[in-house]
Parts: C-alpha cells; sequence; structure tokens
C-alpha cells in the first residue's frame, strides 16, 4: 500500500512538547467522537427520511382509508386511528371463495422455485469450472461469465423477444431441425409459463454465479487436493469436501435471485403480459396504477415484505460473518 | 503453488510412461486430466448468456422493421430514419439524456455521503451507529418493488411537494445505492486498520489532516469502485424509476424500452437505445477498470480482483 508522500517535510519531532501535551489527550478523544458523528449524521438523516420514513407511509397507507370521491388513498399515521379496511380486503382476496390472489402468490412460488433451482444447476458449474480450472484463462471466463451483470436488464430481455417471435430464430431452429412444423409456429411470448420462467432464470443468473464464483474461488485448492490424496474418488471429494464448503455461497447466491424475482413484474409483462402467467408483483404494481386499490398494493407490498424480512436478516448477517472471516 | 505445480508435472509424467507400459492408465482414472465436460459445459452457458444479446445489438442494425427477421445492415435506427431514429425523435434521445442526468446526479449525491457516513459509522462506535449501519445493509437486500413502493407512496402523499419526475426519481436512487459506497469503503477501512491514522496523530496531524492526508487516499480505490458501480446501476435501473418517472419528459432509457415494447410499439429504435445503454455501461465500467488498477498500483492483488471489485462481487 502507498500513502502520498507529505509535501512539506513533516515538523521536527518534539518529544518534550509531546509529553506535556500526554493530559490533553482526553478532551482531544472526546472532540474525535463528535467529528465522527458530524460525519455520519448527513447519511443517517437520508435513511430516516427517505429509508425508514417511506416504509412508515407505506404503513399509514395500507392501515388508512380510501377517500371515496377521488379514489385516492388517505394515509393515517396514528395508530390509534388505525382502519383495518384494506387488510380486510387483501385478507378476502387471499383466502376464500372470491380469492383470486391466492392462485396468483401459488403461481409466484412455483415459478420462483424453478426458477432458482434451475439457476443453481446451470450456474454451479459454469462458476465452479471458471474458479477452479480455468487456469490462465481466467480473466477471459471472468470477463464473459461477468458481462450480463452490467448490460441492462431491458437489454437482456429484448434480445429473447427479438428471439422468441413467430418468426424469430428460435421458431426457424426448430422447425429447421424438424421439431415443430413450419406452418404451426409456437407462440413463446402468448403467456407460455416456460417462457416466463426462463426469463427469469436468465435475467438474475448473473447475480447468482457472480456470488458462487467468490465463494468457490476462496476455498483453498489444497483442502480438495488432500481429499484426493487421501483417496477420494474425484465425484465424493466434491460431495464430501467441495460441496460442504460451497454451501454458505450457494444460500446467499440463491437468496440474492430470489428476493429479486420475487418483486419482479416486468419480465412477467414484457415476456407474457397475459394474466394466466402473472405474478405477486404484477398484482403490487396494478395496484399501485388503479385509483381505489392503492391502499390494497400498499397492504400487499408490506404482506411480502413481513414474509422476505428474515430471509432478508438471514443475509445480512451471512454476508457480515464471510466477510469478516475474509479479512 | 509450485510444489503443487511439480506434482502435476511428475503425475503427468509417471501417466505418460505408464501408458508405455503395461498397466496403461485409463484415461478416467487420471486425475489430472482436463474437465472437458465442465468446459464445454461452461462454454454452451456462455453462448446461451451472450449470443442473443450479440443478437440484439445486430438488429439494432437492421434496414427494416423488423426485430426478428435480418433484412440489411443500416444506420436507420441510429441517425438516418427522419422520424424514428435515435438522433432525430426527441422522446428516444431525451431518455439517453435522462439517464445520463439521473447517473450524474446520483453518483455526485450518493457517493459523498456514502463515504461520510461509512466512515462515521466505523469510527463512532455505539448502539446507534450499529442500528444505522444494519439499516444501510437493510436497503441493500429489501426488493427493489417494495422499496419502489414505499418511495411512489412517499412522494405521492406525505412528501408530495417532492412530484414525480426527476427530483423524485434522484431521490429515490441516491437512497437505493447510497449502500454501495457505504458497504465498500467500511470494508475497506476495516483492512486498513487505525495504524496509519495513529501513525499521523502521532506525527502531529490533526484529524482533519489525518483523514485527507492519510485515509483518503488509502480509501481511493474503494471510492472509485463505488462511483463505477453506482453509476453503472442507475444506467440499468429500471423499477424506481419506473414507479418515478411522471412523463415522457423524465423517462430514462430502461423504462422507454418497456413501455414502447409493452405497448406493442417495439422496433429495432428500441435495440439501438439498448445498444446504446450497453455501450454507455461498458465506457463506464473500462474506464472503472483502468482507474482502478492505476490507483491500486503497487498494491496486492491482480486484474481479476479489480474485475470482481469493479462487479460489487467481493461484498454481494
Amino acid at each position: 500500500m502507498s500513502i502520498a508522500p507529505p509535501k512539506s517535510p513533516p515538523p521536527p519531532a518534539k518529544p518534550r512538547s509531546a509529553r506535556t501535551q500526554e493530559p490533553k489527550r482526553r478532551p482531544e478523544r472526546q472532540q474525535s467522537k463528535t467529528f465522527w458523528i458530524v460525519l455520519a449524521v448527513p447519511g443517517i438523516l437520508w435513511l430516516i427520511l427517505l429509508f425508514i420514513v417511506p416504509f412508515y407511509a407505506v404503513l399509514g397507507i395500507a392501515m388508512g382509508q380510501l377517500n371515496r370521491l377521488t379514489e385516492s388513498p388517505i394515509a393515517q399515521y396514528n395508530p390509534l386511528h388505525w382502519s383495518s379496511s384494506n387488510v380486510i380486503n387483501v385478507y378476502h382476496d387471499l383466502i376464500g371463495a372470491t380469492a383470486f390472489a391466492a392462485p396468483i402468490a401459488v403461481r409466484t412460488i412455483v415459478y420462483v422455485v424453478i426458477a432458482s433451482l434451475l439457476s443453481l444447476v446451470l450456474g454451479y458449474p459454469a462458476a465452479y469450472f471458471v474458479a477452479r480450472f480455468a487456469g490462465r484463462r481466467k480473466g477471459l471466463f471472468l470477463v464473459l461469465l461477468i458481462a450480463p451483470f452490467w448490460i441492462s436488464y431491458m437489454m437482456r430481455m429484448l434480445a429473447w423477444i427479438d428471439l422468441l417471435q413467430v418468426n424469430g430464430y428460435v421458431n426457424k431452429t426448430l422447425s429447421t431441425l424438424g421439431i415443430t412444423s413450419a406452418s404451426s409456429p409456437i407462440d413463446w411470448l402468448g403467456g407460455k409459463p416456460l417462457t416466463v420462467i426462463l426469463g427469469l432464470v436468465y435475467g438474475y443468473i448473473p447475480y447468482l454465479i457472480l456470488v458462487l464464483y467468490a465463494g468457490l474461488d476462496r476455498i483453498d485448492p489444497s483442502l480438495i487436493e488432500a481429499g484426493r490424496d487421501l483417496g477420494l474418488s474425484r465425484t465424493r471429494t466434491f460431495l464430501r469436501v467441495t460441496l460442504p464448503l460451497s454451501r454458505q455461497p450457494i444460500l446467499t447466491g440463491l437468496l440474492i435471485t430470489v428476493l429479486p424475482m420475487l418483486g419482479d413484474y416486468y419480465t412477467n409483462q414484457l415476456l407474457s403480459g397475459a394474466p394466466n402467467t402473472s405474478m405477486i408483483g404484477n398484482l403490487i404494481e396494478g395496484q399501485l396504477g388503479t385509483p381505489g386499490l392503492q391502499g390494497q398494493g400498499a397492504v400487499l407490498s408490506l404482506l411480502l415484505l413481513l414474509v422476505l424480512i428474515i430471509p432478508m436478516i438471514y443475509y445480512v448477517i451471512a454476508t457480515n460473518r464471510s466477510s469478516r472471516e475474509a479479512t | 503453488m509450485t510444489a503443487a505445480g511439480a506434482t502435476t508435472e511428475a503425475s503427468a509424467r509417471a501417466s505418460a510412461s505408464s501408458q508405455n507400459g503395461a498397466t496403461r492408465l485409463r484415461p478416467w482414472r487420471n486425475p489430472w486430466r482436463k474437465p472437458w465436460l465442465l468446459e464445454s459445459f461452461t462454454w454452451l452457458y456462455l453462448i446461451w448468456s451472450l449470443v442473443p444479446i450479440a443478437l440484439a445489438v445486430l438488429f439494432s442494425f437492421n434496414n427494416g422493421k423488423s426485430q426478428a427477421v435480418w433484412q440489411g445492415f443500416s444506420w436507420r435506427w441510429y441517425f438516418t430514419d427522419p422520424v424514428n431514429s435515435v438522433w432525430h425523435n426527441p422522446a428516444l434521445h431525451a431518455a439517453v439524456f435522462q439517464t445520463l442526468k439521473l447517473s450524474v446526479y446520483t453518483t455526485l449525491i450518493a457517493v459523498p455521503l456514502g463515504v461520510a457516513f461509512a466512515l462515521g459509522i466505523n469510527r463512532w462506535r455505539s448502539y446507534t451507529s450499529s442500528t444505522f449501519n444494519f439499516v444501510m445493509i437493510l436497503s441493500f437486500v429489501v426488493p427493489e418493488l417494495i422499496f419502489g413502493v414505499a418511495m411512489f407512496f412517499v412522494f405521492t402523499v406525505l412528501f408530495s411537494f417532492v412530484h414525480l419526475g426527476t427530483l423524485a426519481e434522484t431521490l429515490g436512487l441516491v437512497s437505493w445505492n447510497i449502500s454501495w459506497p457505504a458497504i465498500i469503503v467500511q470494508a475497506r477501512l476495516v483492512t486498513i486498520g487505525k495504524h496509519y491514522e495513529e501513525a499521523a496523530a502521532d506525527l502531529g496531524a490533526t484529524q482533519w489532516q489525518a483523514i485527507r492526508r492519510v485515509l483518503l487516499p488509502l480509501l481511493t480505490p474503494a471510492i472509485f469502485a463505488s462511483a463505477v458501480l453506482v453509476f453503472s446501476s442507475v444506467i440499468d435501473d429500471f423499477v424506481i424509476v419506473d414507479l418515478l418517472s411522471s412523463s415522457a419528459g423524465n423517462t430514462p432509457m430502461s423504462v422507454y424500452i418497456y413501455a414502447q415494447q409493452h405497448g406493442g410499439n417495439g422496433g429495432p429504435a428500441l435495440n439501438a437505445l439498448g445498444t446504446i445503454m450497453l455501450v454507455m455501461s461498458f465506457v463506464i465500467v473500462i474506464i472503472g477498470f483502468i482507474g482502478y488498477r492505476i490507483v491500486t498500483r503497487g498494491e496486492r492483488g491482480d486484474r481479476k480482483s479489480a474485475l470482481t471489485t469493479i462487479a460489487g462481487a467481493d461484498y454481494g
């Protein structure tokens, strides 16, 4: 590490005066603490005003009422006057005979589980190869692996929209291979669950791979070599040594894909747009834009937050622990 | 490392000699063979992940209105077309400038705020500081839709003097991205330790001098990496700006592409816009990579670690 050399020669050391300054040290410490507090305060105020207060505003709207004339929500910030009308509405949407949101919630879970497991199955071997075997070409592989991370999500969705159109290259390839007939091409973008799930995989797999790569790269190769030296086969070394050591990156990687997938509405809209594939994100986004339903949108997003708060906190603790181990 | 290399060589020689001998080592028993299967899988994955994007870039040069059928090369959707090219269509180039504007504003606000926060929180150890540090990291993992909903409501109901538009977008993006500098700078502070500052203080530097002359130069790589990350993630951001934009005048590229494609007005002009976003991100990342290598000159670490740092992988 290099420190910029001081431009002016340092003042000559005065050991005696330093000793006389000794009693002054305590107030100096006190002063330094105020200094750090002053540095932290702008960020803290920003977090309070534009992170904590907004969530309280959502709570106020969720527990507030509806102005029947303008169909706009009236926020109620005083817990003593909270109304349960929005919550009751959402409850009836989720449970009971007219529960139109229940299938959406179930579908969201199914899609997200399939998509994240598929991402893991596709991403792990690639990350493992680059971390362990890429050798001198590691830099090249790493660039290619990380590249999608810097390419806009919209551009990447656009890429598949182009390919999956009725007269697009996917259908052309399929009919050339004789899998489908050219006369009845598949309408991939017309509300196919498969398209949405693969779209989610394609969209979020770079994040997973990045976390997996960083974790797998940290595994000490001598541990794996030791396993091999002690007579384990390749498969058993992997199962007994590598896999247990990569449990942490797998978990955090899955979380980092699952959390945004659960709030995704755009992948679905772009690749399907049909109600038969809509997810919880679509529901919330739709309610935000519909006068009269904004209060219910607030309740739903708080509900989603409530479900996700435990995995979120787990993620924070896990990454804290691993970064402390790394240093 | 050299020992491992030596064993590899030795065993390779051994296996070669045993192949000449009577006991032929079957190839799948060779522990040092190349993992062909894994490598081909990785290449297949990379093709699946990158070729569609290359095709989408190609279609931005399509000399026709189709996003699916190639009709020859042209610059039509960038410059030539008098109505629908990015150059001539006001909505399209307004989107380009809006994205740039938001990236610059957000980086200029979020990075100083986050760096000061990281310094303060890291050295002011107390119950309050660790609570707010936790809140900060929480803002890093909360799903973007939930955060966007909170921002939408706070600007439409509570702080309604901030109208939806550029101001609301910038405030929302700063809140969303402030965690990058805060987390990266704190990680760097932990590795630096307190020795340099204490040395500076012993040599008679004041608090402020110690920060400006010693700590900030040491933090430059972290500050630089976080600025690159904030800038490039604002270019790619969609959810927050989608919920907080109000009209065509303050719609950035990602939202414009989404709205048009979803509204059935797709066309190669959108691919052109997407390609411009891609080029912008890559320029920033290349500047970031080279700059990061320059500011970390003389330190341990190599190109690969610079790459993962710029991608934020060390903190994911």
